[in-house]
């Protein structure tokens, strides 16, 4: 037997029979991801259902040196889910139990392939939630989540995945089997659970994850405002931020994400308005009744075309799937289209939005703007057609020089996303090259071998292969939206 | 002990870092117990004051040797702050020990402790190295979340040198509420269903061995009334008039309920560890004790001279981790864990072997 057929039969006696799928047939749902842009084939896929077949996994590629990427739902917008070519795929679908939900101690202790929603879903009876809420939040996974510390509409006040993990039992590359963190919320010694989310599965995979559960706000005043120009609604966060109100969700969409909204679920927006700004105060009844005064009148003052004030949570509802479904839909205006991650100080909204739309003129593509005002997260959506040669080299430019804009402003390249694929080439635009060697070296510490998810955050010389055009079909399918 | 090195400039601190062949990064010491090493002090008090503040962004930047005390005011001025209570201002704790000791306050129960709020830093590894890792923006998502990293790292991973910080507004006002109820089951009961409600409660702690619960509301002040009368339908409240709600706060931020010289530990918990962290205490002759976050945390302090073996004994046998921050001997207390990435990390940051062990 040739050696590569002797290592994956041995890889497949790992796991009970129809786990290991070699048959590249099968392969499609796992070659690419969110970022639909790249695609590569791997060796394998492996199916792992216990913690103990994931711990297997990675400790037969490690005798092996043989690569492997984790994988939830494949709903990564930076391309961190990419399989690498001559690897495997460990799919972690399968590991999707809660296995302990616990309302005194406010805690879930979860399986890496539960979905970010379950677990609000399971808490609720409750009256407790999970508070990172990325627009995938019905399809992506908790591990997915830790791998990539995403964020939501919910960061200037609850923070991102990180802030929400409190412990994690981990396999790392090298195969050790460790445990950070603990139930409490407080610890001793550095913060090594802090240390592994967010690391883009290049530590290790994640086995089981103890989450903090906030309880649920008791009263929401959610307002919609229509405005006439961007930077408009941009000087309203400006003075919602001044009055003192520390809002749960502060967002904005611009014109073009506006249309789309319209088109795809008939949403309902100010006629005339090229902004508008979406403001959500959460709270106990008496709090939220004390603000919105404040809120109302600092909107009032702030040359809105009309404001709309969600009186039922129907019309909350309707409000949050206009802005949540924003992305998808403007992805049917286009056949393809990148989705940025950029933050800039609260302050440059206004510049960098304008910068934005005058290079996406010069580069003659079109570009929306759905973006968490609050806390400077741009998600400027690049449209072009793969088709046409020429317009994704031209598209990915554009992206590009936003980034580098970002970092300018003294922000950074993502927010919530991750670095992954698509953003490594501008990681040094952020850090020296002494960072990143340190960065390198932890990696190097968890990972000597350099197999767990290579190829994302640095860049490694390689380039990652192209994909055809076109909505990934998940997109399709209407259940996944790129945020 | 030999008198620490005082850099003045970050030129200097990169200097320090490679005189010697062990090096401890100390601020104002008032958590002593945490650099009672051999290793040359290298004292920050000499990098202070703020490199960055923009209200408006909610961020600031600011050098290790900054005071707390300062810091509050100039945030205070803004009508901002750090909603964890950053203890021991009153002491002179600096930014840069608060970190490398992981200590929240009172207020850490609403929005979460100090590893929340950080967001950037620069730091010396111990080559001397001058490394930043995170960023200045209240998101970012690029690279190892090193900030977070070294909050607890007691300054044996890296020197920090800057800290970039996320600050909210400060609430309008505040309200305190002080319970009494009989037992530490009942306590433990009522931190759980407290911490759980829907008032959103910015403080709930305990004093031990008394048992006296502290639970304090901030927000708009017609709102803290009327939610302050509804806790007082669930539980016998007593609303602190101000100077004893200050007095009461200032208490458990400055340890001042402790022994002033005697051993203080951190002991992280859960609320079913409460009962049995508050039966520790009452059953260590003179011990005294306090309880953060809704069962976080718990400080216990003992009377000077005690022995600090027997409280090692105990804990290992209730299951409980600690951190000594004051008293000599120990750094920690009770079980721990030692994987060979601890070890590896640590090389990566300090292949010279420059700072102290953990353990």
């Amino acid at each position: 037997m040739p050696p590569l057929a002797e290592k994956l039969a041995r890889l497949t006696a790992l796991l009970p029979a129809g786990r290991v799928v070699r048959e590249s047939g099968a392969f499609a749902a796992y070659e690419s991801d969110g970022l639909t842009a790249f695609s590569a084939q791997p060796l394998a896929i492996a199916l792992p259902q216990t913690a103990d077949e994931v711990i297997a996994l990675v400790r037969f590629c490690h005798a092996e040196s043989l690569p492997f990427v984790a994988r939830g739902s494949g709903t990564s917008l930076s391309g961190g889910s990419l399989p690498v070519a001559g690897g495997i795929v460990i799919a972690l679908n399968q590991l999707n139990r809660i296995l302990r939900m616990d309302p005194i101690e406010r805690v879930a202790v979860v399986e890496p392939g539960v979905v970010n929603l379950q677990v609000s879903h399971a808490a609720a009876e409750h009256g407790l939630h999970y508070a990172p809420d990325p627009s995938s939040q019905s399809i992506c996974t908790i591990g997915g989540n830790v791998a990539f510390n995403s964020g939501g509409a919910h960061c200037l006040k609850y923070g991102m995945t990180s802030n929400h993990v409190l412990g994690l039992r981990v396999v790392l590359a090298t195969g050790e089997v460790v445990e950070f963190g603990t139930s409490s919320r407080e610890q001793i010694g550095p913060d090594w659970t802090a240390l592994f989310v967010g690391s883009e599965g290049l530590f290790g995979i994640a086995l089981e994850i103890t989450l903090q559960l906030l309880p649920r706000a008791e009263a929401f005043h959610t307002l919609l405002a229509g405005y006439r120009s961007v930077e408009a609604a941009g000087n309203a966060v400006a003075a919602v931020i001044a009055s003192g109100l520390l809002p749960g969700a502060i967002e904005i969409m611009d014109a073009l994400a506006l249309e789309a909204a319209v088109a795809a679920v008939h949403a309902d927006y100010p006629p005339g308005c090229a902004a508008v700004l979406i403001v959500e105060l959460e709270g106990p009844s008496e709090v939220v009744a004390a603000e919105r005064l404040c809120l109302d009148a600092v909107l009032a003052d702030s040359d809105a075309i009309e404001m709309r004030v969600a009186r039922t949570p129907a019309e909350r509802l309707a409000i949050w799937k206009g802005r949540k479904c924003a992305f998808s839909a403007v992805g049917r205006l286009s056949p393809d289209f990148i989705v940025q991650d950029g933050v800039v100080p609260r302050c440059r909204l206004g510049e960098a939005l304008r910068l934005i739309q005058e290079w996406s003129r010069e580069a003659g593509l079109r570009c929306a703007n759905v973006f968490h005002a609050g806390d400077g997260n741009l998600h400027p959506l690049v449209l072009y057609d793969g088709g046409k040669p020429g317009q994704l080299a031209a598209a990915e430019k554009l992206a590009g020089r936003i980034l580098l804009m970002c970092v300018e402003f003294g922000g950074s390249i993502t927010g919530e996303h991750g670095v992954g694929v698509e953003k490594r080439d501008y990681l040094s635009a952020m850090f020296t090259a002494e960072d990143i060697a340190c960065m390198k070296r932890i990696r190097a510490a968890f990972d000597p071998l350099g197999i767990s998810n290579p190829g994302k955050m640095f860049s490694d010389g390689k380039v990652a292969a192209l994909a055809q055009p076109g909505l990934h079909p998940l997109e399709q399918a209407g259940v996944l939206s790129r945020e | 002990m030999t008198a620490p090195l005082q850099p003045s400039n970050v030129t200097e601190l990169v200097e320090a870092v490679r005189s010697a062949p062990r090096v401890l990064p100390v601020g104002a010491r008032t958590k002593p117990n945490l650099s009672r090493t051999d290793a040359v002090a290298i004292s920050l008090r000499g990098l202070t004051g703020m490199v960055d503040y923009a209200p408006a962004e909610f961020t600031f930047t600011a050098r290790a040797g900054m005071p707390l005390q300062e810091l509050i005011a100039t945030l205070a001025a803004q009508r901002q702050y750090l909603p964890f209570d950053p203890p021991l201002a009153g002491a002179g704790a600096t930014l840069g020990g608060t970190v490398a000791a992981g200590l929240n306050g009172p207020g850490r129960l609403r929005y979460g402790g100090i590893r929340d709020f950080i967001l950037g830093v620069q730091f010396v590894d111990g080559e001397g190295r001058l490394l930043r890792m995170g960023g200045r923006v209240v998101k970012n998502a690029a690279g190892f979340d090193l900030p977070k990293f070294f909050v607890g790292s007691l300054g044996r991973f890296g020197v920090l040198v800057e800290m970039t910080f996320k600050v909210f507004p400060r609430p309008l006002a505040t309200l305190t509420l002080k319970i009494r109820l009989g037992d530490d089951a009942a306590m433990a009961r009522l931190l759980g269903d407290a911490a759980r409600s829907r008032w959103d409660l910015d403080a709930l702690d305990v004093s031990l061995p008394g048992g006296e619960i502290y639970a304090r509301l901030a927000g708009p002040p017609e709102a803290l009334t009327a939610i302050a009368a509804d806790i007082g339908r669930r539980w016998p409240i007593q609303s602190l008039g101000a100077d004893e709600a200050r007095s009461c706060w200032r208490e458990a931020n400055e340890f001042a309920w402790s022994h002033p010289h005697g051993p203080l530990c951190k002991l992280p918990l859960t609320l079913g560890g409460v009962p049995r962290f508050a039966a520790l205490t009452r059953a260590i002759p003179g011990a005294r004790g306090w309880i953060g976050g809704a069962g976080s945390v718990g400080f216990i302090s003992l009377p000077e001279g005690a022995d600090i073996d027997d409280l090692e004994e105990r804990l290992r046998l209730l299951g409980l981790a600690g951190l000594v921050l004051r008293g000599s001997g120990r750094l920690w207390l009770g079980p721990r864990v030692e994987a060979h990435i601890h070890g590896a990390v640590k090389k990566a940051l300090n292949a010279a072997d420059r700072f102290p062990p953990l353990f």
